[in-house]
């Protein structure tokens, strides 16, 4: 998988090249938005992550102008400004995620993963499943080997959302402002306890738990394969 | 630049063109009335002489039916006695020879005949021994027998009269042209005056000194209503700069005494030479508390926005119920895990106008805390939906907070003797506040079980209806499998 870094910040440009290179991306590293733009459009990336403050040129219109010129890899937005109205801003140019500095990299590393698998099971496919979970979307029935499992409407939208991922790392903050659509840290960790209650209806009783915490950084959804 | 020539200046203005447009047109308007004044008030007076004069004859040619022209001739010479005056009627009786029989004039006039009829000649008077002519209009009738009569008029007083009026008339147009302009130039140069006043402060207030105001006349007029309005502009600017003035300096203030901690952190674990487990384990305790710090920051920024007043533009209309139902569905595992009871009972149908993601945010705060500092018992949720006013109650079963020390929680990072080992950052109250006012609400605590050992805490917190009960559709749920 190739990634583009551009981040004109050098510090943080070294920490994302090395981080990602150690969990074995292929990355480049543009330090403006005209190199950035240039390495875009010319090259073949899986996928780009970009600084939204950029010297030259904005990290915003390096997003409209890869947009305009039919680059369609996800882009990553990385921001200082968090509030919820440069979020919309950053996502309406054309990013398809929005990070706000400072972040955990476990963050970044997984919100990575989940833009570059989106192309996983589709929007359209009414059933999902992992190992012997299943989730029929249009009777909205959960069963896990053959048994019917009785969830409520908000477990139902976290674990669609979790076999959506599978195999993928979710941190607490994605499936807050995905399942919840809310942006702000609660002060009690509340996604633990309800990924523990749910954990509790799919995986009790069974010999192989299905969702699993990932130590500093949240949680997966994974089959034995 | 403009001041050194005023005149030049005042000539340029929109109003001095529009006054002097509005005077040309008063002019014209003023001259063309006086004009007509004139000359009907010249043929008023022309034709009432006449009618007088068509009176007399109606009058005389009756005693000339009854009494002959003997008759006639006595009745005039008796009119014509003694000296004539300016305002008499002019009589004259004639035979067939143009020989004056009786009257008082000397001779029959070398007339000039205006209509038939009609005749129009001048006339000798004497006035104060000297001899004037005057004007002087008659009729002419014909008498059987070659006999010819004539009534007339002096004319010299109409003339004189009619001349007056126009000289009186000639001065109205001037005097009124004349205020005309003086009015022009002087409404002109004080509209001028006023902007210059809003330039003025304008200037002032650019080159930096905020407290400038616009001066106001008082008299109430739309100078002094654009300039209440531009002062009201400037107090809502002043106020917004001096809160985010406040904002930076409170999280400054703020965010130097964890950083300071964390400094220490790192610089006793530097002293201690330790090895290399006990760096990592160091590192891992300054990440844990850079995080703690992010999340106080973080807190701080919501507290600032919502002060500043700047995501006013993000307000919609927003159902509180369905705010406060999501939140309390995401706090319920959290109450049900600590064997507390979470009892949520919500009004439906409470339109507010507000942001639906700072309102969730206090909400999830009030009840955060309610669960953290409630051992045993329950928290309930309620939302009360009044004439004007929506309430939402977060009533919890803890120790409460005692009545001297309501007021302080509120402050930033201020949190209570006993709540000092649980996690938090003692700013969740702060938000709830700076919530509560950005919408125009308030916030208090009471005791939600008055008179108990431990009376319970009870977070009231009140923001006003959206009038035009108006509410969009249920908020669309966000969209999964991205």
């Amino acid at each position: 998988m190739k990634v583009l870094v551009i981040e004109d910040d050098r510090e943080s440009a070294a920490y994302l090249v090395k981080g990602l290179g150690e969990s074995g991306y292929v990355v480049d590293h543009a330090p403006d938005g005209r190199e950035g733009l240039f390495l875009a459009t010319s090259g073949t990336y899986d996928a780009l992550i970009i600084d939204r403050m950029l010297p030259g040129m904005d990290g915003l219109a390096v997003i409209g102008a890869l947009r305009a010129a039919e680059v369609r890899a996800p882009v990553l937005i990385l921001s200082a400004l968090g509030a919820v109205d440069d979020r919309v801003k950053g996502l309406r140019a054309g990013g398809d995620d929005y990070l706000v500095k400072p972040f955990a990299f476990s963050e970044l590393l997984a919100r990575l993963e989940a833009l570059l698998r989106r192309g996983g099971p589709p929007a359209t496919n009414t059933k999902l499943r992992v190992e012997d979970l299943e989730m029929d979307l249009l009777t909205r029935a959960v069963r896990r080997g053959g048994q019917a499992i009785e969830l409520l409407p908000r477990e139902f939208r976290l674990l669609e959302y979790l076999l959506r991922h599978a195999g993928q790392v979710v941190t607490r903050t994605m499936l807050l402002e995905s399942v919840w659509d809310y942006h702000f840290d609660p002060q009690t960790n509340v996604i633990d306890v309800h990924i523990s209650r749910l954990r509790q209806k799919i995986d009790k009783g069974f010999p192989h738990a299905l969702l699993q915490t990932v130590r500093g950084a949240g949680y997966v959804l994974r089959g034995r394969e | 630049m403009a001041m050194h020539r005023p005149l030049s200046r005042l000539l340029r203005t929109n109003a001095f063109r529009l006054a002097a447009l509005y005077l040309a047109l008063f002019a014209t308007s003023v001259l063309s009335l006086l004009a007509f004044i004139y000359f009907s008030t010249a043929d008023l007076i022309e034709r009432q002489t006449e009618a007088t004069l068509d009176a007399e004859l109606t009058g005389l040619s009756e005693q000339y039916e009854q009494r002959g022209l003997a008759g006639l001739v006595q009745i005039i010479a008796e009119r014509s006695m003694g000296e004539r005056r300016s305002d008499e009627t002019l009589y004259l009786i004639v035979n067939s020879n143009y020989r004056p029989i009786a009257g008082n004039l000397s001779q029959w006039p070398e007339a000039q005949e205006i209509r038939p009829g009609w005749i129009s000649f001048p006339i000798e008077v004497k006035n104060k021994g000297v001899t004037e002519r005057h004007p002087a209009r008659a009729t002419t009738f014909d008498l059987p027998g070659g006999y010819h009569l004539l009534i007339g008029r002096d004319l010299q007083n109409a003339i004189l009269f009619r001349s007056s009026i126009l000289r009186t008339l000639s001065w109205a147009s001037v005097l009124t042209l004349g205020l005309g302009v003086v009015g022009g130039l002087f409404m002109t140069h004080n509209m001028l005056r006023r902007v210059d006043a809003v330039n003025r402060t304008s200037e002032r207030i650019i080159h930096g000194d905020l407290a400038q105001r616009v001066p106001l006349t008082g008299s109430g007029d739309e100078f002094d209503q654009l300039a209440t309005n531009l002062n009201a502009m400037l107090d809502q600017i002043e106020r917004l700069m001096v809160g985010m003035r406040q904002v930076t300096d409170n999280i400054a203030h703020d965010l130097r005494t964890p950083l300071a901690r964390l400094r220490a952190r790192l610089e006793v674990t530097l002293l201690e030479k330790p090895d290399a487990q006990r760096y990592s384990e160091a590192l891992r305790q300054t990440i844990a508390e850079a995080d703690t710090l992010l999340g106080t920051f973080n807190a701080l920024l919501s507290i600032a926005e919502a002060e500043a007043g700047s995501r006013r533009e993000a307000m919609a209309v927003v159902s509180l119920e369905e705010i406060a139902r999501s939140v309390a569905e995401l706090y319920e595992p959290v109450a049900d895990e600590k064997g507390l009871a979470l009892t949520v009972d919500l009004d439906s149908g409470i339109a507010v106008r507000g942001d639906r993601h700072l309102l969730s945010q206090a909400i999830a705060n009030l009840l955060d805390n309610a669960l953290k500092y409630t051992p045993e018992g329950g928290v309930a949720l309620t939302a009360r939906k009044g004439e004007e006013w929506a309430t939402i109650e977060v009533a919890d079963s803890g120790p409460g907070v005692p009545p001297e020390q309501r007021d302080a929680v509120f402050d930033r990072f201020v949190r209570l003797e006993g709540s000092r080992s649980t996690p938090g950052n003692g700013l969740g109250l702060s938000l709830v506040r700076a919530v509560a006012r950005l919408h125009g609400g308030t916030v208090r605590l009471d005791e939600s079980h008055p008179g108990r050992s431990t009376p319970g805490l009870k977070v009231i917190l009140t923001l006003p209806i959206s009038l035009p009960a108006a509410l969009p559709a249920p908020i669309a749920e966000p969209a999964l499998g991205n």
